[in-house]
């Protein structure tokens, strides 16, 4: 079953009189275990994909189908427990909870979902740390850690709810060349060795050598 | 609510703004609802103290315990009335004492009594003529046991024999002595308010055992035609200034509370405006909105309730400072009271926020 499929997706703005096209006719399948290289310039469309495959944002038109289930006429809630549930994000800019520890910032997933088991969001917490190398690391706030370590526990926090796809936005773009490459090793490691699927947004070519497969897209539209 | 109280720990300083402004305002709020209650126990005691549901003033008195005078004969149409358990007689006049050792004069509520108040044993007839039960708040005018104090403008000689507690009246000190002796002093004090025996100012009532309160005292009004009776409550709030005092001193607590809701309201809409970011993760990983509205409530409502309690041991401290003539009195009622005012304005004012954060797009969080 594909981790990830949009057929015929449209999303549109309007501002004043005008319709603004942000992703046009855009039809895309990810298979379960695909890692997908979503490339493109800024304003093309692909972190409106993106978030649209999350159910961040619900499309003008099309469906949207996550592993299996669509989530197209999803209510507001239900989107709610489908990003909690079913998908992983890593923002571009990290995004860790400053206040609390590298565990915690994996363990907060948990903490939104209705049935909670502390113990073993906790074991799953310091695993994934442990194979993210940040074993030493985890009583650590972000800001005591650095660039690098913080993207790992963006990582580990995108892969805390065991999801079937993982989106992940522009992952290397406040990284040196070094550590970037470093940190699209260590996500197409975590990625391939779970059997998820995952879309990467980048604008850095060099980056689509980690992935299965690359699609462009160019003012809302993906290359055929 | 859990990621609220943790922030709440691990960043303290980020509400101390809040917790400082919620602290100054508890001080307020509690200073302001001390001299309330100070003065309201310094002026009511006598009437609160009595062991009796109704209180019978003379209706020309226009509920007055000074100017109201009931004689002999009003008293047996009253104790004759159904449902009258028994009636007791109370006068007080208002003079000043003279204390051993001192200069200044003691403020004295000098009361006439038949019915020992609430804090005073009963006597079954030991108190002598020229001995008196002080309150003790005279002790701070330097009254102690066994003295001899010279009352009013004749200088009557009253022997302090025992202690009684709040039962002072219009911020003067209960100093309760027998009927014939107070009706003596207030004669020498106001000739012209001279009483023959038998006639007090007020009679306080007991009424018996499941009798209806409105209807003795309906009753008590209608045997005499001369009287109006009214609730100990009632004649409590009927006392020159009680209503004024309890309204104004109200209003300045309701409107500090007011204050402090919109403190709070401020605090958290700029908290809210400098954490949409964070939220927006939040809703983009997966919390709804009521989760991420619990926190900021949760915070509030911690920020309210430490700051009480600093408030609180700081007014405390402040009292142990203040000169005694303050009439200040912390009722634990108050303190609740005022604990749970600012913890429904800090949590409505936090409420303000909800808005925003309805509005807080996930979408932003990816860009």
């Amino acid at each position: 079953m594909p981790a990830l499929e949009l057929h015929d997706v449209r999303k549109t703005y309007t501002s004043g009189d005008d319709e603004i096209v942000a992703l046009d006719h855009a039809t895309l399948t990810v298979g379960d275990d695909e890692i997908v290289a979503l490339v493109g310039p800024s304003g093309s469309g692909k972190t409106t994909l993106l978030s649209i495959s999350g159910g961040l944002l619900t499309p003008s038109q099309g469906s949207v189908v996550v592993d299996g289930k669509d989530i197209t006429t999803y209510t507001a809630k239900q989107l709610t427990t489908f990003r909690r549930e079913e998908v992983g994000f890593v923002f571009q800019a990290v995004n860790l909870v400053p206040f609390l520890t590298a565990r915690e910032n994996l363990m907060v997933v948990n903490d939104f979902a209705s049935s909670r088991n502390h113990k073993v969001a906790k074991q799953r917490a310091e695993k994934l740390l442990d194979e993210l190398g940040l074993g030493g690391r985890m009583d650590n706030l972000p800001s005591q850690l650095s660039g690098g370590e913080r993207q790992r526990v963006a990582i580990g926090r995108a892969l805390m709810n065991e999801p079937a796809l993982i989106l992940i936005d522009e992952p290397t773009s406040a990284l040196d060349t070094k550590l970037g490459e470093q940190v699209m090793e260590l996500i197409v490691g975590e990625v391939k060795g779970r059997k998820t699927a995952a879309v990467i947004v980048t604008h850095d070519v060099r980056m689509t050598t980690y992935a299965d497969r690359s699609v462009a897209i160019t003012d809302g539209r993906l290359a055929a | 609510m859990k990621l609220g109280l943790i922030e709440l720990f691990r960043k303290p300083a980020r509400f101390g703004v809040a917790g400082a402004s919620l602290v100054l305002l508890t001080v307020l709020l509690l200073f302001l609802g001390g001299l309330l209650d100070g003065l309201y126990r310094s002026s009511t005691g006598l009437l609160r103290s009595q062991r009796a549901e109704l209180v019978v003033f003379s209706s020309d008195a226009r509920e007055s315990l000074i100017r109201s005078r009931i004689d002999p004969e009003t008293r047996a149409q009253v104790e004759a009335v159904p449902g009258v358990q028994s009636a007791g007689g109370l006068g007080v006049a208002l003079v000043g004492g003279r204390v051993p050792g001192e200069d200044e004069l003691a403020n004295l509520a000098v009361v006439g009594f038949e019915k020992e108040p609430n804090s005073m044993p009963m006597l079954d007839g030991v108190l002598g003529p020229d001995q008196a039960f002080a309150d003790r708040t005279l002790e701070a005018a330097g009254v102690e046991l066994g003295q001899v104090i010279e009352v009013g403008a004749a200088r009557t000689p009253v022997t302090v024999i025992g202690w009684v507690t709040d039962t002072d009246f219009l911020q003067q000190g209960g100093f309760w002595v027998q009927p014939d002796t107070w009706r003596r002093i207030l004669g020498e004090s106001r000739p012209d308010a001279n009483l023959p025996p038998g006639t007090f100012q007020v009679l306080s009532l007991t009424i018996e055992p499941g009798a209806d309160l409105a209807l003795v005292a309906a009753a008590v009004d209608a045997a005499t035609g001369t009287t109006t009776t009214l609730t100990r409550q009632d004649a409590v709030l009927a006392l020159p200034g009680i209503r004024e005092q309890n309204s104004t001193f109200s209003s300045i607590i309701y409107v500090t509370l007011f204050v402090a809701g919109l403190v709070v309201a401020l605090f958290f809409a700029l908290l809210t405006l400098e954490r949409i970011g964070l939220y927006a993760v939040f809703k983009a990983i997966g919390a709804s909105t009521r989760q991420i509205f619990t926190g900021v409530i949760t915070q509030a409502v911690v920020v309210a309730l430490v700051s009480f309690v600093v408030g609180a041991i700081l007014i405390l401290l402040i009292t142990q400072v203040l000169p005694t003539g303050i009439p200040i009195a912390f009722e634990p009622a108050r303190l609740v009271q005022t604990a749970i005012g600012l913890v429904v304005m800090s949590a409505l004012g936090a409420a303000i926020s909800l808005r925003r954060v309805v509005k807080v797009d996930p979408a932003s969080a990816i860009g």
